[in-house]
């Protein structure tokens, strides 16, 4: 009797996991999405209960009490650190899933039979997948925060993917042995266990900062994979299609994230971008053109579409607010006021959307980088905030350059450029960017918060 | 109402054994085939304002492996184990509890187009 009500519920679960997913195609059915997977999450956690010998209750309300106590402060975060926040809950589940691996794994010992070579290389694979997604998301979680103790850029050394390449090998090597040995060879297991967590750490050392989004989608894949493990180690079906939506959602974001930067995969994840170029190009002493918030203020008022490209400097200056002020003069003006999004603008896919939501600026006027590029030999002005790489126009035709073949934003096409900056050190990815040496493009220097302010300033007074 | 006494007898009914056997590790791969070629599907459509929440969302879906975990955490085996399936459950909770409430937090901000003013 409880075994049909156990699949009962999974079942209803597994069809609101999918229709969860499915309302976040549109921001109005979204939140209709995160009411339909609470109800999936409760309805599996509830049937999971009817298990017969489920006997150690304080336990699980003493963990299901840490969980809440860790994870309500969690959701607290502050918009700027939910990458960081990503990062870490890639962690726990990696954690999750490596653990209970480790915990089946050892229990079968007493009942070998259980351990048959399809549940080994389930339970090798879960528990591979598990612990490298905890010890590497823990990584990407510290450069994103930027601790001191994490190098932020990419830290490389000789034979450096042979070495990673060849642990990971080890770590399968052992894992195929414990498939046909499973009793007889299980001191192999702490071995691969310890590998993995290893290989974890290895394979974000020489990750660079702008690659941050792709490896936060992939490792956000890998914990949906190793949930997927875990359904084939269980016999779960609902741990088998959670985890493939988490693991195919991963797949696509990875996907999306690297043609955004027309990278591979092999090339993130091996490439140690981000790494200072050494180029030869001292000599050019080239100015860029100097232009006031009055003089900025006035051609803004002057123009009646203006694209704003904003970037994580906007939100590292806390600009946003600003940036909304600047919004409402300009739309109060009859301006079409648009913002351009770059696909890898911020830290993790999406970010600049909640980021620019979060200031009450309607979903509407943020335009994708293939929609707004058309628009822009029509547009007046683009004012760059916080942008850079993003919108260097080497990207097209440098092929010296790291960041070639990148699709940008079209800045420099717009009939005029305005482009706020602290100073004219190069970016991010330590490239110099072209932009602000074309003839049509004037700089603002200073801090983003304080410039805008400075326009919004000289906007009210002229009205 | 008439499937009723179909459930019924389907309860009546044995569970099947699970033994880990090629056949059930095959109906599986089935079943993770199909469902990563919804999960395709169903992501490639969601809108690209949304991927920060959706992420948070998947995060909070995969965070599934708490039926795993409190299975180990809940039965009755050496404490050790019961200890590897605790902080499994808790880290699973997490996912949930931080996972839904981040996300939820997130929607709320997208305000519907037109722009009208913060209240």
């Amino acid at each position: 009797m409880n075994f049909w009500l156990i699949e009962a519920a999974y079942l209803v679960a597994s069809a609101l996991f999918v229709l969860s997913l499915h309302w976040m195609n549109d921001p109005k059915t979204a939140r209709k999405g995160v009411l339909a997977g609470v109800v999936a999450m409760t309805l599996a956690i509830l049937g999971t209960f009817l298990n017969p010998g489920i006997v150690h209750w304080g336990w699980i309300a003493g963990a299901v009490a840490v969980g809440f106590l860790i994870g309500v402060p969690l959701s607290w975060v502050p918009l700027t650190a939910v990458p960081q926040r990503t990062a870490v809950s890639h962690a726990f589940g990696g954690l999750a899933a490596g653990l209970v691996g480790t915990a089946k794994f050892y229990l079968w010992q007493d009942a070998p039979e259980n351990l048959t070579a399809f549940r080994t290389f389930a339970i090798v694979a879960e528990v591979i997948l598990g612990f490298l997604t905890f010890t590497g998301s823990l990584m990407a979680a510290g450069k994103l925060q930027e601790l001191k103790w994490i190098p932020q850029r990419p830290v490389t050394y000789p034979l450096q993917n042979l070495t990673n390449i060849g642990l990971l090998g080890v770590a399968v090597a052992c894992g195929v042995a414990l498939v046909f040995q499973p009793v007889g060879l299980a001191s192999l297991f702490p071995v691969i266990v310890a590998l993995a967590l290893a290989f974890g750490v290895l394979l974000i050392i020489p990750i660079g900062g702008a690659d941050m989004p792709t490896v936060i989608s992939l490792l956000n894949s890998y914990a949906g994979l190793s949930a997927v493990a875990m359904g084939f180690v269980l016999d779960n079906k609902l741990l088998v299609i959670a985890g493939a939506l988490d693991g195919s959602s991963g797949l696509i974001l990875s996907i999306i994230m690297c043609r955004a930067m027309n990278r591979s995969f092999t090339n993130v994840l091996f490439g140690a971008f981000g790494q200072v170029q050494q180029k030869a190009s001292v000599a050019e002493t080239r100015t860029a053109k100097r232009e006031t918030p009055e003089g900025a203020a006035q051609v803004l008022e002057m123009a009646s579409q203006v694209v704003i490209v904003p970037g994580y400097g906007m939100a590292v200056a806390q600009a946003q607010q600003r940036v909304r002020e600047l919004y409402d003069e300009l739309t109060r003006r009859r301006i079409e006021v648009k913002f351009a999004i770059h696909p890898v603008a911020g830290r993790m896919p999406g970010h600049m959307n909640v980021l620019l939501a979060e200031a009450d600026i309607p979903y509407d006027k943020l335009i994708e980088m293939d929609d707004i590029n058309p628009e822009m030999p029509q547009t007046d002005v683009v004012l760059v905030i916080g942008a850079n790489d993003v919108v260097n126009p080497a990207a097209r035709h440098d092929k010296a350059s790291p960041i070639f073949g990148m699709p940008i934003i079209d800045a420099d096409k717009a009939r005029m450029c305005l482009a706020i900056k602290r100073s004219m050190n190069p970016g991010f990815a330590g490239i110099e960017n072209e932009l602000y040496f074309a003839d049509r493009t004037y700089m603002l220097f200073g801090d983003a918060k304080a410039v805008v302010g400075d326009l919004v300033k000289q906007l009210q007074s002229s009205s | 109402m008439l499937c009723a006494p179909l459930l019924a007898a389907a309860m009546a009914s044995e569970a099947p054994a699970h033994d880990g056997s090629a056949a059930a590790f095959t109906s599986l791969l089935f079943v993770f085939l199909l469902a990563t070629f919804i999960g395709l599907g169903v992501v490639t459509r969601v809108s690209r304002l949304l991927h920060t929440p959706l992420m948070s969302l998947t995060n909070a879906i995969s965070a599934i492996a708490v039926v795993g975990s409190i299975v180990i955490a809940g039965q009755d085996h050496p404490p050790v184990i019961t200890l590897l399936g605790a902080i499994a459950l808790a880290a699973s909770m997490t996912n949930i509890v931080s996972g839904f409430l981040i996300t939820d937090r997130m929607l709320r901000m997208f305000k519907k187009p037109g722009g009208e003013k913060r209240p």
